[in-house]
């Protein structure tokens, strides 16, 4: 079988579904329609510069970067606990973190109305005992609640899958050198599994600084993001050429963010005495 | 484990798992509405046998996921194979390209997708999804693969072709099986993505073709029907049953080989 003929389908599937898209994407970006003909214009990027625009960008990031860190302070306990325990239940506790991602999302961010709503369990519950009622929903607190919930197996999972290779002799020899086990996390442990937070980070962040499900559902509509922004203007205002220039944007974001990513990846992968020198 | 960390390992789980509880026990509600509980009952199991609407969904969702998941299975694991034996710094730049539509964000790959079909003049409907769904299926049977490809033995190859085999024969005879794994981790990885997908699947579907999550996002705006949460009651079990199932084989192989080193 030659090789390199196996690669042809993958070239064409890719250039006529993956490329050609964004090609067209971008097309629109740039152009706008004058009424007779279709002419090069920046017109929709300098819409993007309205206040109305940024402060949506702006708090879509917001939502990103916290949903991240929290995603990133809760998981790694978890993951590192995982990786470090040799209990015979630990492989159905990763099985367990996993699972949920098996029933639909959106119904799995439904549920979080049913239980949240000012009629849910919680509400419920705190009236039952003769305290005030919450309000839970609809607001940047609960868009931040769906996307760590919808995300954080995403975090937990490279993370223990690195913590996994460590070596307990990294440990022992810090140990035996001095370190006390907060210094051996620090200066072994974590460098270590730096790769697994960094992927970790690119496959919560990426999602959630595009969402526009979680923020309809959790939301309510009151916390639009970009995605809900590039939602309407293809299915409700189509304005394609606005639509496509906030895609653009995403994918400006997308390849920088990818970038460092992988710059980091590349630096903590330079072996493993590199790393623990540092 | 300790403590602490047990607790800590049960308040993760027991947030991963509340929304799920939840849904499951109001599948048995009587009540329509979510707010009160009015007693037992198995009539949402039964009725949903009888909405057209969920099993057409569900239909879709199967009939897409399995199909998609064949042809990218098909497409990525040639691709792995023929990447394999590459140097790394070349497959790195297809790589890179490959995989756009896993890295990318979902709703990028959905809207260009649509700007494609709408002016190349196709109809979005089945078709228009299944091509999509393939399209983002790619690059996890790659990456499923790949590996594979990479631990191959050619000395195995180039044997077999020694004692006589055409290419062609010692591939299917000695590569291929080496290869399965992968190619079934491929499978099920694109089959669950499909099966899982909303973002693209609304942006590229049309003509009252839906699929689950669709149909669940077009009620989510009047109101889940209990319908919905007896489906994925059942679909949670399954997949449940399944995965205990292949570890009970798992764990009872292991302890055959006396290895219960977990």
């Amino acid at each position: 079988m030659k090789r390199n003929a196996c690669l042809i389908p993958l070239y064409v599937w890719t250039a006529v579904f993956v490329l050609f898209p964004l090609a067209i994407v971008v097309y629109f970006a740039f152009t706008r329609d004058t009424g007779n003909g279709v002419a090069l214009s920046f017109e929709s990027f300098t819409r993007l510069s309205d206040p109305m625009y940024l402060g949506v960008i702006l708090k879509s990031f917001k939502i990103a970067i916290i949903s991240t860190l929290i995603c990133i302070f809760v998981g790694y306990p978890v993951a590192y606990i995982l990786a470090r325990s040799k209990s015979k239940m630990k492989l159905v506790i990763v099985i367990l973190m996993l699972l949920p991602m098996w029933m639909n999302f959106l119904l799995r961010t439904y549920s979080w109305l049913s239980i949240l709503e000012n009629t849910g369990l919680v509400n419920t519950l705190l009236a039952a005992v003769g305290l005030p009622k919450i309000r839970f929903l609809y607001n940047e607190g609960a868009v931040i609640l769906g996307t760590v919930y919808n995300y954080l197996p995403f975090m937990i999972m490279p993370i223990y899958i690195t913590l996994l290779k460590l070596d307990e002799s990294h440990l022992e020899a810090a140990a035996d050198l001095g370190a006390n086990p907060v210094q051996a996390f620090l200066r072994v442990t974590l460098p270590f599994s730096v790769p697994g937070i960094l992927s970790g980070v690119s496959m919560v962040f990426v999602p959630s600084v595009t969402t526009f499900v979680i923020s309809q559902l959790m939301g309510g509509g009151k916390v639009p993001l970009i995605g809900d922004v590039i939602e309407q203007q293809y299915r409700v205002v189509n304005d394609w050429h606005f639509g496509s220039a906030l895609s653009v944007v995403i994918m400006v974001i997308v390849l920088v963010f990818m970038y460092f990513i992988n710059r980091g990846d590349v630096e903590s992968n330079n072996g493993n005495g590199g790393r623990l020198l540092r | 484990m300790k403590r602490i960390s047990k607790c800590y390992i049960g308040l993760v789980l027991a947030f991963l798992y509340a929304p799920i509880v939840v849904l499951m026990v109001y599948s048995f509600n009587s009540s329509k509405s979510r707010a009160v509980w009015q007693g037992f009952t198995f009539d949402w199991y039964r009725d949903l046998f009888s909405n057209d609407v969920i099993m057409g969904s569900l239909y879709t969702t199967l009939l897409c996921g399995v199909l998609a998941a064949l042809v990218a299975t098909v497409i990525g694991s040639m691709a792995a194979y023929g990447l394999g034996k590459n140097k790394k710094a070349k497959s790195a730049l297809v790589l890179s390209v490959a995989y756009i539509p896993m890295l990318n964000a979902e709703i990028v790959t959905g809207v260009s997708l649509m700007l494609l079909f709408t002016l190349i003049g196709l109809d979005l409907g089945f078709f228009t999804m299944l091509i999509s769904h393939i399209t983002f299926c790619i690059p996890y049977v790659i990456l499923a693969v790949l590996p594979k490809v990479r631990q191959l033995d050619w000395s195995l190859y180039d044997a077999a072709q020694d004692l006589g085999c055409t290419p062609m024969q010692s591939f299917w005879r000695i590569m291929f099986p080496e290869l399965l794994p992968g190619i079934g981790t491929g499978f099920l990885l694109s089959l669950t993505m499909s099966i899982d997908d909303f973002i693209i699947s609304f942006f590229t579907t049309g003509n009252g073709v839906s699929n689950l999550s669709i149909t669940i996002y077009t009620m989510a705006k009047r109101g889940i029907k209990p319908e919905i949460n007896a489906l994925s009651t059942i679909m949670f079990t399954v997949i449940l049953a399944i995965l205990v199932i292949a570890n009970v084989g798992a764990a009872k192989k292991d302890n055959k080989k006396r290895s219960m080193r977990i």
